[in-house]
């Protein structure tokens, strides 16, 4: 696949720990899983990285023929106007299902096939990965089990369908916030007592190694083609890449082969919710900011950046967006941020919102309100173009939400709401 | 309270380790269960620092840990509640990482296990640290004779066992079917099978997850034990319970319970199939 690989690629010997991107990364999890993590290892090493029994082909041959791949880098002629420089929207919500999801989702059912494991298991949050590895196991004949908050299966209705009508069992998680992080808790629990049959599919850059490595692997394609998209329609490199980030994957994917590109401004848009900060007494933040504004700790797997308390317990993140509500972030991308090689920088819910309306209204595409936060970033950006932003996925499952929040909001780039009142 | 004392309390027989989740309901009522547990017969005490993301435990000790955090109880508690037992057993302090890290300044581990043997904690159990990662923490405890105890699990391969025996102090926690915590109505096959495959050392092997009752203590004593863990069962006695004296009463019924499964057990006396030790 390509050809710039990190020390993590490399660095699996026995007895040490796995996976750092500097202080970041690494393997912590249950002993139960540790076996399973090193066959996996191995099995990413020799399919993925390797391409034996011509795993890497079949898999571009699959993302071309089932996912729709290559998708289009496209000129924004309206928002390249608006902003004076020239703008450029990395298509990912053009391919199948509808979000970059499918990208990771693909490619690791596609190896746990190969693998010889039977079952695939999910957590999902706003159910794009979820909704993704449901497809995947069935284009490919897995069974899947989906873990979903209760909160989020309320909220994001059409999707849990949509996972059950592709023959996904969906379990609902009922603890905590009923939100990603319990249902990430309860897939590593399934997992811990499913593994040697089961393959856990995680949706992001996030987990124990070699997770973060293999996802950004599967996401890179993106940025592999959207610099060869440039080179041919730019003529060069674009002066930055700017994408949302929530766990990272569409971040990681969109980035991944411009980080050796010293001219590329990389930005990374979290959400800033309602307000930045971590409210200690009530074990909540407002935001989902952990890159810019997290501090280092464990969770899932992973030495990362998070949104915690004081004394370590994992806070509830929110975000406008179910798919960056995470309080947590991919380890590289952490490590990125902090050798100055990735710009953290944060977008508010409205300003989300707002974009959502705009590219709608000036462009004729419902961006995901996870993308909106990457193309809201615009407003602030003061540096040179062509900067190329990732359209991380398509808005439709959004449009409840969307209409909810708009109404309190009286924006003036959305339509008017009155209609909607009935 | 040190590292060897864990060892020790192994010493005259298969150990009883019982497991409850501190500050469930409340800091006093945990006094006083650590208590009824040791008047019950517990060899040695697993106390559990709860963490939001408990991803090793079973719904159980979830809700143990929910209530213990609801109710208001964080590390530094935790360490002043051990400083006021009074029980002559090692307590051993099971958590996740993050908890550790984030205690004191910075990003390392050294501050809370120095505070934990000031406080008389004599071990430690971080289920979400495998030996790959736990080189800094060995070497805390190290320096501060403190027990750093490590979980072999039914999927553990010889070459792991092998690498975490020598990383390993106090005992060696045998977790005895996949999954997560949680009282089960059976004894797994893994169980002796886990045991089997466990080379003789110089530390005692303590079979855990799914406890619940006098006969798995016994059939898990003859299967080549030589201590019993229990937790979910517990944390069930304390969620259940009407009053914290009737909580207590009952966590000393069960603990004795399971002392007396232990001493049912018939020395070298194996059930099928036959173990090694």
């Amino acid at each position: 696949m390509s050809r710039r690989e990190t020390a993590a690629d490399a660095e699996t010997n026995a007895g040490a720990s796995a996976g750092k991107f500097g202080r970041y990364g690494g393997q912590y999890v249950p002993e139960v899983l540790m076996p399973a993590v090193e066959e996996l290892t191995d099995a990413y090493e020799r399919y993925v990285l390797e391409n034996e029994d011509g795993f890497v082909d079949d898999f571009r041959e699959r993302l071309r023929d089932f996912g729709g791949r290559p998708t289009p880098l496209g000129r924004a002629d309206n928002l390249s106007e608006r902003y004076g420089i020239d703008v450029y929207l990395k298509r990912e919500d053009l391919l199948h299902g509808g979000a970059h999801k499918l990208n990771n989702a693909l490619g690791q059912v596609l190896l746990a096939k190969y693998m010889g494991k039977e079952r695939i298991i999910a957590e999902t949050g706003a159910g794009q990965h979820g909704t993704a590895t449901a497809m995947a196991a069935a284009y490919l004949d897995m069974p899947c089990e989906i873990y979903m908050g209760r909160t989020d299966i309320n909220r994001q209705r059409p999707n849990v369908f949509r996972m059950r009508t592709h023959g996904a069992e969906v379990n609902p998680v009922t603890v905590g916030s009923g939100t990603l992080k319990e249902a990430t808790n309860e897939a590593m629990r399934d997992w811990a007592t499913t593994v040697e049959n089961t393959h856990y599919v995680i949706g992001s850059v996030v987990g124990p190694h070699p997770f973060p490595t293999m996802v950004r692997e599967f996401q890179s394609v993106i940025s592999e083609e959207a610099r060869e998209q440039a080179r041919e329609q730019l003529g060069g490199l674009p002066a930055a890449v700017i994408a949302c980030a929530g766990g990272g994957s569409n971040t990681m994917g969109a980035f991944h082969e411009f980080v050796g590109d010293e001219d590329v401004d990389l930005y990374a848009v979290e959400a800033g919710g309602s307000g930045l900060g971590v409210e200690e007494s009530e074990n909540y933040a407002p935001n989902s900011a952990s890159l810019g504004t997290g501090s280092v700790g464990v969770l899932h797997g992973a030495k990362t950046k998070l949104l915690q308390t004081v004394e370590g317990q994992i806070v509830e993140s929110h975000s406008v967006s179910a798919g960056l509500d995470y309080a947590g972030v991919g380890p590289e991308l952490a490590h990125l941020v902090d050798e100055g090689r990735v710009t953290p920088v944060n977008v508010g819910d409205d300003a989300a919102l707002a974009a959502f309306h705009r590219l709608s209204r000036e462009e004729g595409i419902i961006p995901a309100l996870e993308s909106s936060h990457a193309i809201a970033y615009l407003e602030a950006y003061e540096g040179d173009g062509p900067v190329i932003v990732n359209v991380s996925g398509r808005g439709d499952k959004d449009l409840d939400t969307v209409i909810e929040e708009s109404e309190k909001r009286d924006l003036d780039e959305a339509p008017d709401m009155e209609v909607f009142r009935a | 309270m040190s590292a060897d004392d864990v060892t020790a309390a192994f010493a005259d027989g298969p150990a009883l380790v019982p497991y409850v989740v501190a500050g469930d309901p409340s800091a006093d009522a945990t006094e006083r269960y650590v208590e009824a547990l040791v008047d019950g017969g517990a060899d040695v005490i697993e106390l559990g620092l709860p963490f939001s993301e408990p991803i090793a435990d079973g719904p159980t000790i979830q809700e143990g840990i929910r209530r213990a955090l609801d109710a208001g109880m964080t590390p530094e508690r935790y360490l002043d509640l051990v400083r006021d037992l009074d029980v002559d057993v090692p307590v051993v302090c099971m958590t996740y990482y993050n908890l550790l890290l984030q205690y004191g300044e910075g990003d390392e581990v050294e501050t809370f296990v120095e505070a934990a043997a000031d406080a008389g904690v004599s071990g430690l159990i971080v289920p979400d640290l495998p030996v790959e990662e736990s080189a800094e923490l060995e070497a805390a405890c190290e320096a501060h004779d403190v027990a750093l105890i490590f979980i072999v699990a039914p999927t553990t391969t010889a070459e792991r066992v092998e690498r975490i025996l020598g990383r390993a102090s106090g005992f060696v926690y045998v977790q005895a079917r996949m999954g997560t915590t949680g009282a089960r109505t059976d004894v797994s096959e893994d169980t002796y099978e886990s045991l089997e495959r466990l080379p003789e050392g110089d530390l005692p092997y303590a079979v855990g997850f799914g406890v619940s009752e006098r006969e798995h203590a016994r059939a898990i004593v003859e299967g080549g034990a030589d201590g019993v863990v229990a937790g979910s069962v517990f944390v069930d006695i304390v969620a259940e319970a009407e009053s914290v004296e009737a909580a207590a009463a009952a966590l000393r019924e069960k603990a004795a319970e399971l002392t007396a499964g232990i001493a049912d057990a018939t020395p070298g006396g194996a059930p099928e199939p036959e173990t090694t030790k």
